[in-house]
């Protein structure tokens, strides 16, 4: 890893309408790391991307992508770029091998070693078995696959990926990071988007987005450790009353179910949150055991997300 | 640049072979259309009301009129006293034909450099002209070889349409429907099944992939307008009678401009079903306006003025003149440029309005 930064971004914002999909993001992604965009369906992941590759026109900001500016040099960019879009992008109708040759021809690709080239492909991805098989009728898992191995087959610098892997299995989804984790060894530059929380916690580095803003940004490691609320478990056989009482209890923020347990968070300037919470469900009658954590992704995304709440109200009322 | 060219237009020569539908498109709309209107044309005309004007009166001619009777063109209603009744009758409406045999008949008939007799026919339905007009040629009774039995002449309708007429302008009528929702639909689909969004982000220039989405077309026109010719001369003894080549150079530049209007089409479409209004919206015009449906001469000026922008109107003028009148190419240059120049300014205007972004 080094201090080279692959993508900056400031003031990015893309509005459709009356929609603002993406709000004044400022991003800087270094290179050959993972960087990963956390953020629920709508938050304006894939609108991010799609500029950043020049795709869609910014409404306002400035975007510099490998050292050229995006509109602007987006045709310089594309040599340099791959890109796996949400939806599976690749011709149905043509088989996997016929895929891949179309591609290396449209990325003018060596002709000496395209042989060697498309049968390494085929290998490190798992195809060689499918290559005569029409991308159509392929699994979800197959597919990703041949979206990754068409997209890598030029060998760029930046690899940009769109929600990969939420067709797949999660098996397929552990080899997939495998992978990615190869690239970047090799230098790629990885930025990838997901809502799940588990592949987030892989990334470099993570910029959580909530309805087109970018309200956390970081190390998963930093972002867990830097949260701006007291975390704290509970464990208890009637969570729905826990809940509700929690709930509308002072210096509570939030109560989300994790699993069977439920984590609240609570105000930053309370000195013991769990103390709090088990006086609030003793008072209850509610059997609970309760102990303060660490925080998890999925605690910082609720805590940042529900700062922008706060905001977006605060704004709305002025 | 030829490279991504050919790997575009090779993936969409793959595609096609395997989408039945369409394939089977290509083959069926010109086979469709020209068997409904060739039939339409073959088999609506039959006994048409007839008048003879016979002054030879020999057994010979009576054969003639006989014989003209069984093919079933004309049935003969009444006799006329000469050629100005037999013109009366047809003012009159009471006939569509007139067959006038002048006393030295037999004579005429061993000087083979002139017709025998007159054949008059009411030109007005272009239809019933073409099928009467074969009675011109007809052979003589117990021969086999076509003669000069009759001079054709044609009222009411100057410029001679016929089906004839009708079949190459048929060619072009088939080729805009089939090239533009073609082209149109090729890059549409692209968009709807999510394609164009990975294409865009490679190095692939705009006008590398509209020629590349063109060429494959361009082929499958000419195999077009193949089977039009192979079937209206098998089944309807349309004649070729200017160079087949001069045909297919014209075929190819009516069906670029076709194609560029397909590409302008498929920038505007956000779905199939758009593409496909919208080709619709284009053919109408084309039909109404070209000089296909009614006589280009008939039309106001106006008309007349937007019929010239339509690549159609050129096209019809110069299969007609090629086929029927055996006119050549360089003959019709000034048909050609019209093509050539709507070609460009579409071509330009799609890949402009193609800029490899999706806002
Ligand atoms: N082309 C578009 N026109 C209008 N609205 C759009 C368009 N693309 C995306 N949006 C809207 O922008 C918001 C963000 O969408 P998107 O970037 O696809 O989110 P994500 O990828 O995080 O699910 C959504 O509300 C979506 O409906
Ligand atoms: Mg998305």
């Amino acid at each position: 890893m080094n201090d080279a930064i692959a993508i900056d971004a400031k003031g990015l914002t893309k509005r459709f309408g009356s929609l603002t999909a993406v709000d004044d993001v400022k991003l800087q992604i270094p290179e050959a790391a993972i960087y990963g965009f956390l953020g629920p369906n709508g938050s304006g992941k894939s609108t991010t991307i799609r500029m950043l590759c020049g795709l869609l026109t910014p409404s306002a900001g400035e975007v510099e992508v490998l050292g050229f500016r995006v509109p602007g040099q987006a045709e310089e960019v594309k040599l340099h770029i791959g890109y796996m879009t949400q939806k599976f992008s690749l011709y149905e109708d043509l088989t996997v091998e016929e895929n891949l040759r179309f591609l290396a021809a449209v990325y003018d690709l060596p002709r000496s070693d395209l042989k060697q080239r498309i049968d390494r492909a085929l290998e490190q991805y798992w195809l060689t078995e499918q290559r005569k098989q029409f991308a159509g009728t392929m699994s979800g898992g197959q597919k990703q696959r041949l979206a990754l191995a068409g997209a890598t087959l030029h060998r760029p610098r930046l690899l940009i990926l769109d929600e990969p892997t939420s067709a797949v299995d999660p098996q397929s989804r552990r080899d997939f990071w495998d992978i990615l984790f190869e690239l970047v060894e090799q230098g790629t530059t990885v930025l990838v988007s997901t809502h799940y929380m588990d592949e987030a916690e892989r990334c470099h580095n993570l910029a959580i987005l909530d309805r087109g803003r970018l309200v956390a940004e970081g190390r998963p490691r930093d972002l867990v450790r830097d949260i701006a609320a007291g975390v704290v478990e509970i464990e208890t056989d009637s969570p729905k009353q826990a809940r509700e009482r929690l709930e509308a209890t002072e210096g509570v923020h939030s109560v989300a179910q994790l699993g069977t347990r439920l984590h609240a968070l609570t105000d930053k300037t309370i000195a013991d949150p769990a103390e709090l919470i088990r006086q609030a469900l003793k008072d209850a009658d509610i059997d609970s055991e309760v102990e303060n954590v660490v925080a998890n992704l999925e605690d910082v995304f609720v805590a940042a997300t529900r700062l922008n709440d706060q905001e977006g109200s605060r704004a709305d009322a002025a | 640049m030829l490279r991504r060219l050919l790997a575009i237009a090779g993936k969409e020569v793959r595609q096609l072979k395997r989408d039945r539908l369409t394939f089977g498109m290509i083959i069926g709309v010109p086979l469709l259309q020209i068997l409904l209107f060739g039939y339409a044309i073959d088999l609506d005309v039959r006994n048409v009301n007839a008048a003879v004007a016979d002054h030879a009166n020999t057994s010979l001619s009576r054969q003639v009129v006989a014989a003209a009777e069984a093919s079933q063109i004309v049935t003969v209603t009444r006799s006329a006293a000469g050629p100005e009744a037999l013109e009366a009758l047809l003012d009159a409406g009471e006939i569509d034909a007139g067959i006038y045999i002048p006393h030295d008949f037999e004579r005429r008939l061993i000087d083979a450099d002139r017709p025998a007799g007159q054949l008059l026919i009411n030109g007005s339905d272009p239809t019933v002209e073409g099928i009467v007009r074969r009675l011109s040629s007809m052979p003589l009774p117990g021969q086999q070889q076509p003669s000069k039995l009759f001079e054709a002449r044609t009222y009411y309708n100057p410029e001679g349409r016929s089906p004839v007429n009708i079949v190459p302008a048929l060619i072009g009528v088939i080729l805009h429907l089939t090239m533009v929702l073609f082209t149109a639909i090729a890059i549409v689909r692209e968009r709807e099944r999510g394609n164009l969004e990975l294409l865009i982000t490679t190095p692939v220039k705009s006008a590398e992939l509209m020629l590349g989405k063109i060429i494959p077309y361009v082929l499958i026109g000419l195999i077009q307008v193949s089977l039009i010719l192979w079937v209206s001369q098998a089944l309807f003894q349309v004649p070729i009678r200017g160079n087949i080549i001069d045909l297919y150079l014209a075929s190819v530049v009516f069906i670029l401009a076709a194609l560029a209007l397909g590409l302008l089409v498929s920038t505007l479409a956000k779905t199939q079903f758009q593409a496909t209004q919208l080709t619709i919206f284009t053919f109408l015009p084309s039909i109404l306006l070209s000089g296909f449906m009614f006589p280009f001469e008939g039309m106001p000026r106006i008309a007349q003025w937007i019929g010239e922008i339509i690549p159609l109107t050129h096209f019809v003028r110069l299969s007609r003149g090629i086929l029927v009148r055996g006119a050549d190419l360089g003959e019709l240059h000034t048909e050609v440029w019209p093509l050539l120049a709507f070609f460009g300014v579409f071509l330009v205007l799609a890949t402009l309005r193609f800029n490899k972004r999706l806002d």
